[in-house]
C-alpha cells in the first residue's frame, strides 16, 4: 500500500517553518527565467501565487474561466481576514490563532501546517496594506478589527462587507503588474480540461477556450491548482455558478489523492431558498453575528403564526424569544463556529420552531444593536449586506429581523498536499480551498482569505523552489510529446460524447436532483442508511444523465451547456467520494455529523482513537471503488481537547 | 415564494448573435409562470431550460457570483444598464420590478471597446488592459512595513473604499453616449491617489492609465452623468473630478 509522507520539517512546531526555510533548495535568478509554471485559477490563492512567482522571475501562465481574473469567487468573501496581530490587546498571539484554528477544525488538521498559517498571517495584513487595500480604520488612523465565530478575541481585519473583493483586487493589481512586465501570460475564458504527466511528473495541461471551443496544450515545469472548492456538488451553495470541481477530479484521476472530501461546511446565515428555479444561495456574512442575535419563538404556536404571517416577529415579546445560541453556548453565544450554529438552527427547525417558508429559517435580529449603536454605525459596518438582503427579500433588516437558514458554503476537504503544498504527483501543487490542509473538519470564519493568501504569497513561492531546483536542467517541455497528444485526444473524445446530444432534460435538471440527494443524505446530518441509499441514488441518476441529457450546440463554439455537462460528470464522481468518505468516518467531528455518533445533549461524539487521521482516497480506475489511505494526525505541541464552546 | 402569490408573464426581445463577426438580431420569446421573487437571471435560466428542451441553443449570458460583486453580469434592459432599479447589478434585479405582461428588451453592452462575443456576452478585456497600465501600487511580495506603520485617517479610508468598490462591470461605459471609461478609470485612480501608499506613483499611474484608455477606443467624457446614475456601486462623478485634477497635476508638474 502507498505510504504517505507529509514531509514535515524537523524541530519544535514553532520552529518548523524557519527550519524548513533554512534548509530548502533555492533557484537562482538566471535559472528562474528558464522555468515555466502554470497556475490554474485567479482567486486569492492563484492570483497571489502567480504574481509572486512572476515577481521572482519565473515564466508564469495563468488561467481562469471568467472573462477577467478579477472575477474569481474570492471576490464575494464578505466579512474579513484573520491575523494574529493582537492590535486589540486582548491576549491574541500566533499560538492563540493556531490553537483556535485547530480546535475550530475539531483536531482533524495537520498541526505543522496550521502553525505556519498562523505564523504568516501577520505578513498578509502588512502586504495588503502596502498594496492599498482600504481596510477599516479607527479614528486614530490605526487598523480596526472585529470578531468572528470560534474566537474570543477581535482579530478580523475588514473592508466593510467587501473584504474578499478588496484583497482580490489587490492581488489582481499585483498580477496585472506582472502581466504588463511580461513575466505572466493571462488566459481568460479558458477552462482546464486535463492534467498531463510525463514520467510521473506534472508537465502541463490541456485547456478549452470557452469562446471558440478550441483545445490547447500548455507545458510547464510545475502546475499549481488554485481552483477553489467543490461546494457546487450540492447544486445550491454560496459558490459562484461557475465554481466547479473538475480540475480537482482531473488531478485525482491522474493519481493525486482527495483528502477528507466529506468535510463540507454549512454556513448558518444564508438567505432562505425562495423557489425551485433558484440556482444559487446568497450568503449573509458571519460578521453580522457580531451585532445580530439569533432567535426563534419559544412556542410552536407562535412559530406557526409567524410562518403564516398572522403576527410580526417584532411583536414577539422578549420573554417569548429563545436566543438558542446564547442559551446553549454561553461562552461564545452568537459567535460559535459555523457548524455548531448551523446544527443548532437545524435542531430548532426540526423540532417545529422554525420560521419562514417551510419553517426552515431562524431570525437574525439587529434591534438590540440598533438601540445600542444607532443606525449610522450599523450601516457603516454592514450597509452593503443590508442592501443585498433588501433587494432579494424586499424587507428592511433594520425594521424586520433577517430570516436566515443554513447552506453549503465551503469545502475543507480537497487535494491531499504535503507540507510543501505538493500533491502526491511530483510537480503538482494545490493551494487555497482546493487543498485540504489547514481547516480540518470545520473552517473558522475569516480564515479562508487568510489561507488563500498565505499559500499564494508566502508559502508556495518558497516551497516550489525546493522542487524546481531539480528541474533547471529539464529544458523546454515540448507539447508534441505523445503524452500531450494522448491527453488531447481523450479530452476530444470526452467532449464528443455530449456534442449535439438529444435527450430528455437539460444538464441542470440532473444537477438539481444530485443536489437534493446530497443535501438530504450527505448534508448537515448524516447516517449510514441514508448514505448507502445516496450511493445507489447517485449511481442511478448518473446512468439516466448519460442516457437522457440534452446538450444542444457544437463543441467548436461558445457552449455553456456542454461545459456544464462536463462539469456535472465530475460532480457525480465527487458526490460518490463525499458519501463514501462520510460513510467510512464513523464518528462526528466538525462539519461531519453522523447521527449514530452523538451525545445525549446532541453534541458531536468524536472518536480520536479510531479516526484521528486524514482519510485520503486514491483513484483505482473507472467504475472501481477508490482505495483508502490514512495519514495519521499527531499532535505534539498542543493538547487535544474536547471541543467545547459552552464554557 | 409565498403561497398563493400570482405569477407573471413577459415578452422578451433578446439580442442573438452567433459570434463577433456575425450579424445580430432581436428574437422574441415568451416566458410564463414567473414568480415576482425570481431574479432577472433566474428568469433567463428558465427561458434557457425551455430552449434546451426544444433542442435550441440557449442565450449566452455572462454571470457568476449572482450576488452583485463579481461584475460578470451586465445586460442592457429596456434601455438601462442593469435594468430599472438603482444600485443593483443584473443579478440583483428582481421581476417584481416589472409589470405583468410587459415587453422587455435585452441587449448586450454596446461600446466600440467592448465587442460582442456572442448573444449578450461582450469582451471587456480592455478594462484589464487599463489596469495593467498602472492600476496598482508597485509593491512586490514581502519586505513591507507593519500594517499600522502607515496611519490613514478613517475618513480617507472610507473615501478610498467608496471608490474601490468598483466591480468593473462596464455599466458606466454602456450608459455613456460616448462609451467613455472615465468613471472606471477615475475609481481606480482615486482609490490609490487618496491613500498615502499610492502617492509615490500617482503621476505615472494617471498618465499611463488615461493613455491606455484612449488607445483602446473609449470615448471622451462630456459630463452627462449617465455613468454615475447607472453605477451599481454608487460611485460618484467626484471621482472623475479627482481624476482630472490628478491628470492635470501630472501634465503641469511632470516627474
Amino acid at each position: 500500500m502507498m505510504q504517505l509522507n507529509a514531509r514535515i520539517p524537523e524541530g519544535r512546531v514553532p520552529d518548523k517553518w524557519s527550519n524548513y526555510k533554512a534548509g530548502q533548495r533555492l533557484v537562482s535568478p538566471s535559472n528562474k527565467r528558464k522555468l515555466e509554471i502554470i497556475v490554474v485559477g485567479t482567486g486569492l490563492a492563484g492570483a497571489s501565487a502567480a504574481a509572486s512567482l512572476g515577481e521572482q522571475g519565473y515564466r508564469v501562465k495563468v488561467f481562469c474561466f471568467q472573462d477577467s481574473p478579477r472575477r474569481a469567487h474570492s471576490i464575494a468573501a464578505q466579512g474579513g481576514i484573520n491575523a494574529a496581530k493582537n492590535y486589540s490587546n486582548e491576549g491574541d498571539s500566533i499560538h492563540r490563532l493556531f490553537s483556535d484554528t485547530l480546535k475550530g477544525g475539531d483536531y482533524r488538521s495537520r498541526e505543522a501546517n496550521v502553525y505556519r498559517l498562523a505564523e504568516v498571517s501577520n505578513c498578509i495584513i502588512d502586504q495588503c496594506v502596502a498594496q492599498g487595500v482600504p481596510f477599516a480604520r479607527e479614528y486614530s488612523g490605526l487598523l480596526d478589527t472585529r470578531s468572528f465565530g470560534g474566537a474570543q478575541v477581535s482579530r478580523t481585519f475588514y473592508a466593510r462587507g467587501q473584504t474578499g473583493q478588496q484583497l482580490l483586487l489587490a492581488a489582481y493589481g499585483a498580477l496585472s503588474r506582472q502581466i504588463k512586465e511580461g513575466t505572466v501570460t493571462l488566459y481568460p475564458r479558458t477552462e482546464m480540461m486535463d492534467l498531463v504527466l510525463i514520467d510521473g511528473k506534472a508537465r502541463g495541461i490541456i485547456t478549452r477556450n470557452l469562446i471558440t471551443g478550441q483545445l490547447e496544450k500548455h507545458t510547464a515545469h510545475a502546475v499549481v491548482l488554485a481552483t477553489g472548492g467543490y461546494g457546487n456538488v450540492y447544486y445550491l451553495s454560496t459558490n459562484a455558478m461557475g465554481s466547479n470541481g473538475s480540475a480537482l477530479m482531473q488531478a485525482y484521476r491522474k493519481g493525486a489523492l482527495v483528502a477528507n472530501p466529506c468535510f463540507v461546511q454549512i454556513h448558518p446565515t444564508c438567505i432562505p431558498v425562495h423557489g425551485d428555479y433558484q440556482g444559487k444561495l446568497t450568503l449573509m456574512s458571519e460578521s453580522l453575528r457580531n451585532d445580530g442575535r439569533v432567535w426563534v419563538p419559544r412556542s410552536k404556536e407562535m412559530a406557526e403564526q409567524l410562518r403564516q404571517g398572522t403576527i410580526k416577529p417584532s411583536a414577539v415579546k422578549e420573554e417569548d424569544r429563545d436566543y438558542f445560541l446564547e442559551r446553549r453556548y454561553p461562552a461564545y453565544g452568537n459567535l460559535v463556529p459555523r457548524d455548531i450554529a448551523s446544527r443548532a438552527a437545524k435542531e430548532r427547525c426540526d423540532a417545529g420552531y422554525g420560521v419562514g417558508h417551510g419553517g426552515q429559517a431562524v431570525y437574525l435580529d439587529f434591534s438590540d444593536s440598533l438601540r445600542r449603536l444607532g443606525k449610522e454605525v450599523l450601516m457603516e459596518r454592514y450597509g452593503n449586506l443590508f442592501q443585498m438582503y433588501r433587494k432579494i427579500v424586499n424587507e428592511d433588516p433594520l425594521e424586520t429581523p433577517m430570516m436566515i437558514s443554513p447552506g453549503i458554503h465551503y469545502t475543507m476537504g480537497g487535494l491531499w498536499v504535503d507540507y510543501e503544498l505538493m500533491t502526491t504527483i511530483p510537480g503538482l501543487y494545490a493551494i487555497g480551498e482546493v487543498n485540504f490542509s489547514d481547516h480540518g473538519a470545520n473552517r473558522l470564519g475569516a480564515s479562508a482569505l487568510m489561507q488563500g493568501l498565505a499559500d499564494g504569497y508566502f508559502i508556495l513561492p518558497y516551497t516550489i523552489q525546493n522542487y524546481l531546483a531539480g528541474e533547471v536542467t529539464a529544458g523546454v517541455i515540448a507539447d508534441t510529446l505523445p503524452e500531450f497528444e494522448k491527453a488531447l485526444k481523450s479530452v476530444q473524445d470526452r467532449i464528443l460524447r455530449f456534442e449535439e446530444k438529444k435527450g430528455k432534460h437539460p444538464v441542470t435538471f440532473f444537477h438539481r436532483e444530485l443536489g437534493k440527494i446530497m443535501w438530504d443524505k450527505a448534508g448537515m446530518s448524516r447516517n449510514a442508511k441514508g448514505l448507502k441509499n445516496a450511493l445507489d441514488e447517485i449511481k442511478n441518476l448518473k446512468e439516466s444523465f448519460y442516457r437522457e441529457v440534452t446538450v444542444p450546440g457544437q463543441a467548436g463554439e461558445m457552449n455553456p451547456e456542454l461545459q456544464k455537462a462536463l462539469q456535472l460528470e465530475d460532480f457525480f464522481e465527487l458526490a460518490e467520494l463525499i458519501v463514501t468518505d462520510a460513510l467510512t468516518r464513523e464518528e462526528s467531528c466538525g462539519s461531519h455529523f453522523r447521527e449514530e455518533y452523538q451525545k445525549e445533549d446532541g453534541e458531536a461524539r468524536r472518536d480520536d482513537e479510531h479516526y484521528m487521521h486524514v482519510a485520503c482516497w486514491k483513484y483505482e480506475g473507472e467504475a472501481q471503488p477508490p482505495s483508502l489511505i490514512k495519514e495519521p494526525l499527531t499532535f505534539e505541541y498542543i493538547k487535544v481537547k474536547e471541543r467545547d464552546y459552552k464554557n | 415564494m409565498a403561497a398563493g402569490a400570482t405569477t407573471m408573464s413577459f415578452t422578451l426581445k433578446i439580442w442573438r448573435q452567433e459570434n463577433s463577426h456575425a450579424r445580430g438580431r432581436f428574437v422574441t420569446y415568451k416566458v410564463t409562470g414567473i414568480s415576482p421573487d425570481c431574479s432577472f437571471l433566474e428568469m433567463l435560466d428558465i427561458l434557457n431550460e425551455q430552449l434546451v428542451d426544444k433542442f435550441e441553443k440557449p442565450v449566452c449570458v455572462d454571470h457568476d457570483c449572482r450576488e452583485g460583486i463579481c461584475g460578470m453580469c451586465g445586460l442592457y434592459i429596456n434601455g438601462r444598464p442593469h435594468g430599472n432599479d438603482d444600485g443593483v447589478t443584473t443579478c440583483q434585479l428582481y421581476m417584481r420590478q416589472f409589470k405583468d405582461g410587459q415587453t422587455i428588451v435585452v441587449e448586450p453592452w454596446r461600446a466600440k471597446a467592448f465587442p460582442v462575443v456572442r448573444d449578450l456576452v461582450v469582451d471587456r478585456s480592455a478594462f484589464d488592459k487599463i489596469i495593467q497600465a498602472g492600476g496598482y501600487i508597485s509593491v512586490s511580495t514581502g519586505g513591507v512595513p507593519d500594517g499600522n506603520a502607515i496611519l490613514i485617517p478613517k475618513k480617507t479610508a472610507e473615501e478610498a473604499m467608496d471608490v474601490a468598490s468598483c466591480i468593473g462591470c462596464g455599466a458606466c461605459v454602456a450608459a455613456c453616449k460616448n462609451a467613455s471609461a472615465m468613471l472606471f478609470v477615475a475609481a481606480k485612480v482615486s482609490h490609490l491617489a487618496l491613500l498615502p501608499q499610492g502617492r509615490p506613483e500617482a503621476k505615472r499611474r494617471v498618465k499611463n492609465m488615461v493613455a491606455e484608455m484612449d488607445r483602446l477606443g473609449f470615448g471622451n467624457c462630456t459630463n452627462t452623468g449617465a455613468c454615475e446614475a447607472e453605477c451599481p456601486k454608487g460611485i460618484k462623478m467626484t471621482a472623475i473630478a479627482r481624476l482630472n485634477r490628478e491628470f492635470i497635476k501630472s501634465a503641469l508638474f511632470p516627474e
